[in-house]
């Protein structure tokens, strides 16, 4: 179908669903005169960016990086209102691969499911973007997570058309109705997934506390400048710390948050009264990369990282993810690092 | 929304006892049942929340021994009998009371380390005949830093108890010197009927433990007890997280065997 018929879709969509996608915001970069790739909202699919990859991931959609639990006055909470609206997520293949790592975190780690997330995650359907290569720093098909079957959309645009498979019955109902009245042709489509990328690893079978004591950590501790870029733009990483505030026109109401928190940052372990383990970048790029590479699989059953890559396209001392994995494989086949 | 676990509730503050300058067990109105060893997530709303262990608990109350240390602890020690704070839980694992019957049980403990077993020294001291033997062992810095006296001479009374200090003044007339000195001179005849529970800080929980393990006590009868940082106590915050263990789910409590594999 052409993109205005498409973009009537949108709209109807528009009714029921929250509609997210890469987006472009111009100037928006980390250096002046560059663009920033996000997630936005969209009203029309020329707002959707399709040949770049977005610097953070889809996962606030899930996972805000700051989320109000509850209000309270005096002595009573409250608990913030959502949105009725369901969510439409325009999302690679690692991408929703991600939010299954998410889910395993916040659905089945510990004894209860995560209600903030499952409220938000309920309404969540993907969009599936194909990816025509690989991006810079991709490595997906390392991990495994090139492919996805878990999708209610595959939008392909080619020229001014638009190719579109529904796969979620809910959807083609709402759908199939704007469709009568396009002049769409039927094609068959199967969604396409990259095969091959530039960066590839083997990820080790095994990783274990004998790498703990390597040298090859200490050159992390003097490269890595814990600013955290990676854990706020991967779509895997989970974890928040708590955070209560009061306002200032009236102290005695405030709200309870949880706000994204970062392993690699000064202070993520540290206790009242100062006490705090893995004090060194290279102790903390170790249990980033121990937790995405074994600790999580021995946990779980898969690996945590997807292979987007945004972390080694955000570091500002160009230190590599996969390249570290990789050391690590040489190391455990006997080669000197 | 589904029932939400980080929702907490309110307690009332029964009494409040100034165990040091900066040391105070608060004694709530509860009906929640620990076990021993488990912890609670408490909070104030606008200050923040923190995971502080039981110190003991009994029929509708419980018992927290809090130091002043930190931004919300600060604001706890300001709190009067009658007022209240906020708590969720209990979270993680308590321990094995079970596994100690006939066995002949040393508990050493470090400083507010002494907290968090309290409710296990209690459980025993209440049940003499269901052990072999007890002993506590307990060290603080300084005579000005030593917890729960009353208890510590009411233990006393009718079971081995050691108090020391690192460094004593010239009021006190008990022992001096690390805990580790004290478990040197333990002797054991039967080291595999020995179960020992050693709680502290953690240079302190180190070189205590492997004294034990030169006495011949096996690794498998230690059991230690871990603090961490800890924002959700449910497994998804991240912040206490070792290898692939969460300790605010499988710990605070471990058996040895399993806490020497868990580096930070």
């Amino acid at each position: 179908m052409s993109t205005v018929e498409f973009n009537n879709i949108i709209s109807k969509l528009l009714l029921d669903y929250r509609i997210l996608a890469p987006v472009c915001l111009e100037g928006k970069g980390t250096f002046s005169g560059t663009d920033l790739v996000t997630y936005g909202d969209i009203e029309r699919i020329q707002d959707v960016v399709f040949d770049r990859k977005t610097v953070y991931s889809a996962k606030e959609v899930v996972f805000p990086p700051n989320e109000t639990m509850f209000y309270f006055t005096e002595e009573e909470f409250k608990q913030p209102s959502v949105d009725q609206k369901g969510i439409l997520v325009f999302a690679r293949p690692c991408d929703i691969n991600a939010f299954r790592r998410l889910d395993a975190i916040y659905l089945e780690s510990g004894p209860y499911p995560d209600p903030y997330y499952l409220q938000l995650r309920e309404k969540l359907k993907f969009v599936l973007m194909e990816c025509d290569h690989g991006f810079k720093n991709c490595f997906c098909t390392s991990t495994g997570t090139n492919e996805t079957g878990d999708f209610s959309l595959l939008i392909r645009t080619e020229e001014d058309q638009i190719f579109c498979l529904i796969n979620d019955a809910g959807l083609e109902d709402l759908i199939s109705e704007s469709l009568a009245s396009n002049s769409m042709r039927k094609v068959d489509l199967q969604p396409r997934f990259v095969q091959r990328n530039k960066t590839r690893l083997q990820i080790p079978d095994k990783l274990d506390n004998s790498l703990f004591a390597h040298p090859l950590w200490q050159e992390y501790a003097s490269r890595c400048t814990g600013c955290g870029r990676c854990n706020f733009s991967c779509p895997t990483c989970s974890c928040f710390t708590m955070q209560d505030v009061f306002y200032r026109d009236n102290p005695n109401c405030g709200e309870r948050r949880r706000v994204w928190a970062s392993c690699m940052i000064e202070g993520y372990t540290e206790m009242a009264g100062g006490q705090e383990v893995r004090k060194t970048q290279g102790e903390r790029m170790r249990f980033k990369v121990m937790h995405k590479f074994s600790d999580f699989k021995k946990r779980f059953g898969f690996h945590m990282c997807v292979g987007c890559g945004r972390c080694d396209n955000v570091c500002p001392e160009y230190i590599s993810l996969p390249r570290c994995v990789e050391k690590l494989q040489e190391i455990n086949n006997g080669g000197v690092s | 929304m589904a029932q939400n676990p980080y929702l907490p509730h309110k307690v009332k503050i029964l009494s409040i006892k100034r165990q040091t300058k900066i040391d105070y067990t608060f004694k709530l109105e509860s009906s929640i049942k620990p076990d021993n060893g488990q912890f609670v997530e408490v909070s104030l709303p606008k200050i923040g929340e923190c995971p502080i262990s039981v110190s003991d608990f009994g029929d509708g109350w419980i018992e927290m021994t809090i130091r002043r240390v930190g931004r919300v602890t600060n604001v706890l020690h300001d709190l009067k009998e009658g007022d209240g704070m906020f708590i969720r839980g209990p979270y993680g694992n308590g321990f094995p009371l079970q596994k100690y019957k006939n066995k002949h049980i040393v508990i050493a403990a470090g400083g507010t380390g002494l907290a968090p077993v309290k409710s296990v020294v209690n459980y025993f001291y209440d049940r003499l005949d269901l052990v072999k033997q007890l002993n506590l062992l307990t060290g603080f810095k300084s005579p000005e830093d030593v917890l729960f006296k009353d208890e510590l001479e009411k233990w006393s009374k009718d079971f081995n108890v050691i108090v020391t200090v690192d460094q004593g003044n010239k009021d006190w007339t008990g022992d001096v010197g690390l805990i580790t000195e004290y478990v040197k001179d333990m002797d054991f005849s039967n080291p595999e009927e020995v179960e020992v529970i050693v709680v502290g800080p953690p240079m302190m929980m180190k070189f205590t433990v492997q004294e034990f393990l030169k006495l011949g006590v096996p690794e498998e009868n230690i059991t230690v007890s871990f603090e961490r940082k800890m924002c959700c106590g449910i497994g998804k915050c991240g912040h206490c997280k070792i290898d692939d263990t969460y300790v605010c789910l499988e710990g605070p409590v471990f058996n040895y065997t399993k806490a020497m594999e868990l580096i930070d």
